[in-house]
């Protein structure tokens, strides 16, 4: 774990003339570094105050604070011989002597952190004392010996070197340097006594086997990362805005709401992800939910469930497995199965023949096999069928939102932080978004039945392991969560517009009158009667600003000039992580 | 593996002699299919504009080093573990802690978030790795529910769970990297390679792979096969010790950081390393590497207290980001790519976006 330590390549030294020779100022330090590097001034202070910490360089003025300071500040290089590059194993035995060596000549001018430190080593190293004391006196006389300005100069460097390696409590010390490794293959002992015969051995098999490897031309596989990238670009988000808005930078969790695993109605751009590959159709719960739908209708249900079998198989845990192998057989590979599956002679045989002694990875040629099989076959199919494309008609479109400085929406506090950025803000402490655990426990009771076809007691020998599933038609009523997705859905339907949902709640603002669906006050009387709930949040001044703050709007809707705002779906946009109760119209 | 003598004509020469030329032939081989640079394809694209990239919630409560963090797939909530043996579940959208847990050992160097987001796995210097179901009971001592899982014969250095809670994957300071199955704590397969410590490894994202990448302080990437326990590629480009391993985001390409002050890219189907990432200004070691989303940019930590971002395509950087005080130890994107974690020895967290 060592640094590569470059020496400090600066030859051209600016000279001020004052009783220190050579003495530097921080700002032509940062400027020779910006300059040589071609960087910027900030990443050229950066690098020099790294040179300070680590001591080749040390500040004349403030000598205890080792950073560079990008002014008139002076700074010395520091001597070769304390460079920290020369590897000297840094003794307590000379820092003892050191201090000693201070005390002698200033007494009672140690500084505070010094003078506990010097007891504590006169405590421990007391059986030496007399010879640290010693050679302080030594060093104390053969400096004076020296001329005055030289006696100055080391002192300084030899102060320096001591405030890096010893450093004052409360600072960052470079030369913390972490948890050791425990073989060094720079260590010479390592090399010799690993080569043996069989070392080479082992080396030649396995080059051998990577030169036998098939491998692609660069232009094949490089274009293939390229292409990926430009694929995935828009859906980046640190490339393309996320829509409707990163709620790191907006305080708005819309979008990890709409983005939620099992919501009803996913997004445009997720259901776009879908077509980019099979994988990502499958990693996507709503995705694999919308596959398994296409299947059943096509009455070919048994190969995602035979692909979702094996995949419960490899990653289970290993108690369950042999069971699990045996019930898959039973269902999908036995002749006359309940929901056989069909793969081909050869690759049965030996899935069969590996069956008799089971391992985790023993399905793997025929979860293969009908990976490939849904892959190049059903994935085409389900892309141009209705099932898809009903969904992708579904998807909501999510437009940009700008983020809205003034209104503070998760504050509980009372205060007009018309100015506040959304940045640090303290949500109510419990529960501001439904934990995984507690998402887990209420949706088990769902997710216990694996794939239908397989009735009875058995079916609970597959439990989700992963995520919730999705409910399906014949389940029991759906989880919590995706009841906030029903309302919500219901919401985007009506299609809502900000201002008038912030004009219904805040008596104090004007209407903006720019965009479509404002809604004056005077048509909604409800904006007081919403639940005690809301009234919290917003007991501050909301100032609206013109720009129309646009909610995701379902495309189909769009056209539609429903009088009924959001008003009883105010709640979910605005308290996202509160489960949400079923909405009746309100009147 | 039992030890062969010499045989006729043999000597140890003549089979260091042998591995050395098959060396170089896999390197010939390798050039053979060497006809393009990945600078060179990406000149036709365009170029990234100006980023603006904040810290937008620091999360403080760490007395000491942040060493490791992982995020939970719920992306808003991490877990994180620092050198004096806390391991903290936080919401970093709100920044509040939800559990806490002090494992009897320091340098707890690795940390995970199991995928269901029910339990946490971590370990260090107890050469242990060591599962907490996690609880919404906030009373309940989480300690005590701890199931122990990995056996190493030296330090955690970084574990993962696979696709489930069921198994993880472990490599240690031994050399070594292991899968366990979680109930029983038994040994699945073990992964012998490296010949010094591996410090890092990352599981392949695609759905049919079993492959999972290490990086280790002999400077070697290996890339490994779960099921058969072979390793089936190696990569051994870098001048010193490698940090840290991530796939790309398509699984076809791995990316490292080292000690050597530069990051690497590596074509698994070209079977050849196709960039480096380094620049003169940059000279201290890369301590953590993660991609974004598309697979663009590369988020890079480093010793100096800083975080650099490169173009993954074509090799140049596009930020430096300032703001830790100690050295960046942790650097990892949120599951939907909307924010990215780092952590450091100045015992903060920060999401930047």
């Amino acid at each position: 774990m060592q640094d590569p330590k470059t020496g400090v390549k600066s030859q051209t030294q600016r000279l001020v003339i004052t009783t220190i020779p050579h003495a530097i100022t921080g700002e032509d330090i940062v400027a020779w570094i910006a300059n040589r590097f071609k960087i910027d001034a900030t990443e050229a202070r950066a690098m020099g105050t790294m040179m300070v910490a680590f001591g080749y360089i040390y500040p004349l003025q403030d000598h205890k604070r080792l950073m560079l300071k990008p002014d008139t500040s002076l700074y010395r290089f520091q001597t070769p011989y304390f460079w920290p590059a020369q590897q000297w194993p840094v003794e307590d035995t000379d820092y003892a002597i050191y201090l000693a060596k201070r005390n002698i000549r200033k007494k009672g001018m140690l500084e505070l952190y010094e003078q506990e430190q010097y007891n504590n080593l006169y405590k421990w190293m007391n059986h030496k004392w007399d010879f640290i004391v010693m050679q302080a006196k030594e060093q104390y006389r053969a400096g004076k010996e020296r001329k005055k300005p030289d006696r100055v100069v080391f002192d300084c460097q030899e102060r320096a070197y001591w405030v890096v390696h010893r450093p004052p409590p409360g600072t960052v010390s470079a030369m913390d340097y972490g948890h050791d490794r425990m073989v060094d293959p720079n260590m010479e002992e390592v090399k010799v006594c690993k080569k043996t015969p069989d070392y080479y051995r082992r080396i030649i098999m396995f080059t051998q086997q990577c030169i036998m490897r098939p491998r692609v031309k660069s232009s094949v596989s490089i274009g293939a990362l390229v292409k990926y990238t430009i694929t995935y670009k828009e859906h980046d988000p640190f490339l393309h805005a996320c829509l409707p808005s990163n709620p790191w930078l907006t305080d708005d969790v819309t979008y990890w709401t709409l983005n939620m695993p099992n919501v009803e109605i996913p997004t445009k751009m997720r259901v776009e992800r879908w077509t980019f590959s099979f994988g990502e159709l499958l990693m996507d719960p709503r995705g694999r939910a919308d596959f398994r739908l296409f299947l059943k209708k096509e009455f070919s249900g048994e190969n995602l469930a035979f692909w979702e079998a094996c995949e419960d198989l490899k990653w289970g845990a290993a108690e369950t497995m042999k069971e699990k192998a045996q019930q898959i057989y039973k269902t999908f590979l036995a002749r006359g199965a309940p929901r056989w599956i069909n793969i081909d002679g050869k690759t049965m045989d030996i899935t069969v023949k590996g069956l008799a002694h089971p391992h985790r990875y023993v399905l793997d040629a025929a979860q293969t096999h009908i990976y490939m099989l849904m892959k190049k076959d059903s994935f085409g199919r389900y892309l141009k069928s209705p099932v898809f494309k009903e969904t992708q008609k579904k998807a909501i479109l999510c437009r940009f939102t700008a983020p809205v400085p003034h209104l503070a929406v998760y504050t509980g506090i009372c205060e007009a932080q018309s100015t506040a950025s959304p940045g640090f803000m303290t949500l109510p402490n419990s529960a501001a978004c439904p934990s995984p655990i507690s998402v887990a426990i209420d949706s088990t009771p769902a997710s216990e039945r694996r794939f239908d076809g397989n009735g009875g007691p058995s079916s609970s020998h597959f439990p989700s392991i992963a995520e919730a599933s999705v409910s399906e038609e014949e389940n029991q009523p759906p989880a919590p969560k995706s009841r906030m997705a029903l309302s919500l859905s219901r919401l985007l339907r009506r299609g809502c517009n900000a201002p008038s949902v912030f004009a219904s709640l805040s008596p104090k603002c004007a209407v903006a009158s720019g965009g479509g669906k404002v809604q004056p006050l005077g048509v909604e009387p409800l904006a007081q009667p919403q639940p005690r709930r809301i009234a919290n949040f917003f007991q501050i001044k909301v100032d609206i600003p013109p720009e129309c703050r646009i909610y995701p709007i379902d495309s189909e809707d769009e056209e539609d000039d429903s009088p009924d705002t959001a008003r009883g779906g105010v709640k979910e946009i605005i308290c996202p992580w509160e489960t949400v109760t079923k909405q009746e119209g309100t009147g | 593996m039992a030890c062969q003598g010499l045989a006729k004509g043999e000597t140890t020469n003549t089979l260091k002699a042998e591995s050395e030329s098959l060396k170089a032939k896999l390197e010939e081989e390798r050039a053979k299919l060497h006809d393009v640079e990945l600078h060179q394809v990406a000149e036709k694209i365009d170029a990234l504009g100006q980023f603006v990239m904040k810290t937008r919630r620091t999360l403080k409560g760490h007395g000491n080093k942040v060493l490791c963090m992982d995020w939970c797939r719920d992306k808003r909530r991490i877990v994180s573990s620092s050198q004096d043996g806390k391991v903290i579940v936080w919401d970093a959208y709100t920044t509040n802690k939800e559990h806490a847990v002090t494992m009897p050992c320091t340098w707890v160097m690795a940390c995970a978030y199991a995928p269901s987001g029910c339990a946490v796995a971590c370990g260090g210097l107890d050469n242990k790795c060591s599962v907490y179901p996690l609880s919404l009971d906030k009373n309940e001592n989480l300690a005590a529910k701890k199931k122990s899982v990995a056996m190493h014969t030296n330090y955690l250095s970084s574990c993962s769970f696979t696709n489930s809670d069921m198994q993880i994957l472990t490599s240690s300071g031994d050399g070594t990297c292991a899968l366990w199955d979680v109930e029983s704590g038994q040994l699945l397969q073990s992964f012998h390679g490296h010949s010094a410590d591996v410090l890092s490894l990352d599981l392949a994202p695609s759905e049919t792979g079993n492959t999972f990448v290490s990086g280790g302080c002999d400077k070697k990437a290996n890339v490994w096969d779960m099921r058969s326990g072979q390793n089936v590629q190696s990569f051994e480009t870098h001048e010193s010790d490698i940090n840290n391993v991530k796939y790309y985001p398509s699984g076809d390409a791995f990316a490292t950081g080292s000690d050597d002050a530069t990051c690497r890219l590596y074509d698994l189907r070209a079977d050849r390393e196709v960039a480096i990432y380094s620049k003169d200004s940059i000279i201290f070691g890369a301590s953590s590497v993660d991609f974004s989303l598309s697979g663009r940019l590369l988020f890079a930590g480093y010793n100096d207290y800083t975080i650099n971002v490169w173009d993954v395509l074509k090799g140049t950087r596009v930020a430096i980001l300032f703001g830790h005080e100690n050295r960046v130890s942790t650097v990892r994107v949120s599951p939907d790519g909307t924010a990215f974690c780092s952590g450091s020895w100045d015992n903060t967290l920060r999401i930047w976006a």
